[in-house]
């Protein structure tokens, strides 16, 4: 019926029809909804049916676990604050589904809207790369975030981040942090400190005394205080299944894992670059462990995988293949490197409880320079060999 | 005096050959002194009369400088004429000339001061080259004030330290921008500026 319906109205989008001028937004529409049925006419090409819409929407599956957890975890993480401890699952997933909801239709309705726009002014088709951008947008915010900032953020995010280097495929850095580290440096208090992680807090609806702090602020806080020992209030089992503040998608490590699965499992994302990146935290913090100054360096190395965004970032974040390195050996240092300094950052610069962010951002500033060397390397190899076999 | 072409000389840097925008000179301090609009200003101010009158000095002195120690030579008349600018402000905006610190000294290395003097002053006359000094700093100014308005309104919701915008905003959760405030969001500023720029003036891109 649909499909009837797009082949009715299709007419008046196409060279002279009414709506000509519209044509990419309803170009984008149909492809969305259908695959497209144009066929190479001239020569012979290899093609997947798999394209970047389906691409993309598998990765949006692979999110709906965090975030379907996520909402849960709000509503819990409410009402715990408020002392109800007594509400059913459904009650809190759905206080956290209200609480979740206007903040991705805000990601989606500026982003896409921007997308949409400078494509009908280049003239060119709509991408869908903020497909996956506006459904991590509102993952990584605190569920407390303002509306408005979400909306500058994100538009920030797609003209700065994306639109000025050319549009989808063409961006240095990954719009959705991006628009979280726009956040973090224009709105500090907004998206840091221990009272935005819980909804309704800074508000004043909760119990007197109810700390809100996420497990990596506490223990910056320890540090900080100069403690003999880090005063974490979950244990590790709550880390893995994700009953603690902190952003909307990033607390649960099970969910992130089966997103993880999903990903591998169809091989969209790189299984190199997650490797290593959860191999690069682990062994800075086994480094941290030998020299061990402070409490939070003696911390067991495998804590940092499980706390804050690090598992986030490192399935949807790190892996972004249009940021990140290209050449098979380049994954592997990216991933490596984004892992070490993650947790250098958190465990050195007391300023930033979490390093995820920063320390993607900044390999993706990398990731060109990584690769560069890789084939140069590569060069020189077979250049080698290449003598070695004539002479 | 103010023939066409003079003219040309004091309006070309505002647009099709801005210092900062189409030149990329003087980006440094352009993003160090902008967090607010009046130390932006006095800055823009100061560059202006350093141009013009180390333009208009060393174009007089055109003839006798030998061209082996010319830089040297400019060197001196920048130096001297920063150290001018600089006492003047210490005596009459003191609390700007604080703010501004070390970057009132640093005209001196600001490009567009001795681009000017190499590719304008030492090859024409007095006046062209004083005009020509002039349109560069007004230029290079025009691109500060622009720059301090928007960050002083959006960073810390003040034009020239008066509160704009208004308490009411604050209470209905209005906040300011923070990244405004800092360096980096300066440089993405002027990126946006040229970007403006150049699509109203096509044959300015590549």
């Amino acid at each position: 019926m649909l499909r009837k319906y797009i082949d009715k109205i299709k007419p008046q989008f196409e060279e002279g029809g009414r709506f000509s001028k519209l044509h990419s937004t309803f170009d984008a529409f149909e492809t969305f909804l259908y695959v497209p049925n144009t066929v190479t006419k001239s020569g012979s090409h290899i093609r997947d049916v798999i394209e970047l819409k389906r691409t993309m929407s598998v990765v949006v599956i692979a999110l709906l676990p965090a975030l379907l957890f996520g909402m849960y975890n709000v509503g819990l993480q409410h009402f715990r604050a408020m002392g109800m401890a007594d509400m059913s699952v459904m009650e809190c997933f759905g206080f956290g589904f209200w609480k979740v909801l206007p903040i991705i239709v805000v990601s989606y309705v500026v982003g896409l809207g921007i997308e949409f726009a400078f494509a009908q002014m280049r003239g060119h088709e709509v991408n869908e790369g903020f497909l996956v951008s506006g459904m991590l947008i509102p993952m990584i915010m605190p569920v407390d975030a303002p509306l408005w900032m979400v909306a500058v953020s994100t538009a920030f995010a797609v003209i700065i981040g994306k639109e000025v280097f050319g549009g989808t495929g063409m961006n240095v850095f990954n719009p959705a942090l991006l628009a979280r580290a726009f956040m973090f440096f224009a709105y500090t208090p907004y998206i840091s400190g221990e009272k935005i992680w819980i909804a309704g807090m800074n508000a004043g609806q909760t119990v007197d005394g109810y700390s809100g702090a996420t497990p990596l602020t506490e223990i910056a806080n320890s540090i900080a205080e100069k403690a003999p020992s880090l005063n974490i209030s979950s244990s590790v089992c709550d880390w893995i299944v994700g009953t603690i503040p902190g952003c909307i998608g990033e607390t649960s490590f099970i969910a992130i894992m089966i997103g993880a699965a999903i990903l591998l499992f169809t091989g969209i994302a790189s299984w190199r670059i997650m490797l290593s990146v959860f191999a690069g935290g682990y062994l800075m913090g086994l480094l941290f462990n030998a020299i061990g100054l402070n409490a939070y360096m003696d911390m067991p190395a495998y804590y940092h995988l499980l706390l804050g965004g690090f598992a986030f970032g490192a399935v949807f974040m790190a892996t972004d293949p249009v940021t990140g390195s290209q050449t098979g050996t380049g994954k592997f240092i990216y991933g490596f490197l984004i892992g070490a300094f993650a947790v250098l950052i958190r465990v050195v610069n007391p300023g930033y409880p979490e390093g995820m962010m920063l320390s993607i951002l900044f390999f993706n500033a990398m990731a060109p320079i990584i690769d560069h060397y890789v084939v140069e390397a590569n060069i020189r190899r077979r250049n080698r060999r290449l003598k070695k076999a004539t002479k | 005096m103010f023939s066409a072409k003079n003219m040309k000389l004091l309006t070309n840097p505002l647009g099709a050959s801005n210092p900062i925008t189409v030149q990329i000179l003087g980006i440094c301090s352009a993003l160090a002194v902008t967090a607010k609009l009046q130390p932006a200003f006095v800055m823009a101010l100061s560059v202006t009369v350093v141009t013009a009158f180390a333009n208009l000095i060393l174009s007089l002195l055109r003839k006798g400088i030998p061209s082996r120690i010319r830089i040297i030579v400019q060197l001196v008349v920048v130096a001297a004429l920063v150290i001018l600018v600089d006492q003047v402000l210490k005596a009459f905006v003191y609390d700007v000339s604080k703010q501004l610190s070390v970057f009132v000294g640093l005209i001196i290395t600001n490009c567009i001061v001795m681009g000017r003097i190499e590719a304008f002053a030492l090859g024409n006359k007095p006046w062209p080259a004083f005009l020509d000094g002039i349109g560069n700093g007004l230029g290079y100014g025009m691109i500060l004030v622009i720059l301090g308005f928007v960050r002083e309104l959006l960073g810390a919701g003040t034009v020239w330290g008066y509160r704009v915008i208004p308490e009411s905003f604050y209470a209905h959760g209005y906040s300011n921008n923070g990244l405004m405030l800092l360096p980096p969001m300066a440089l993405i500023c002027v990126g946006i500026i040229i970007w403006i720029h150049r699509s109203h003036n096509r044959n300015l891109c590549e």
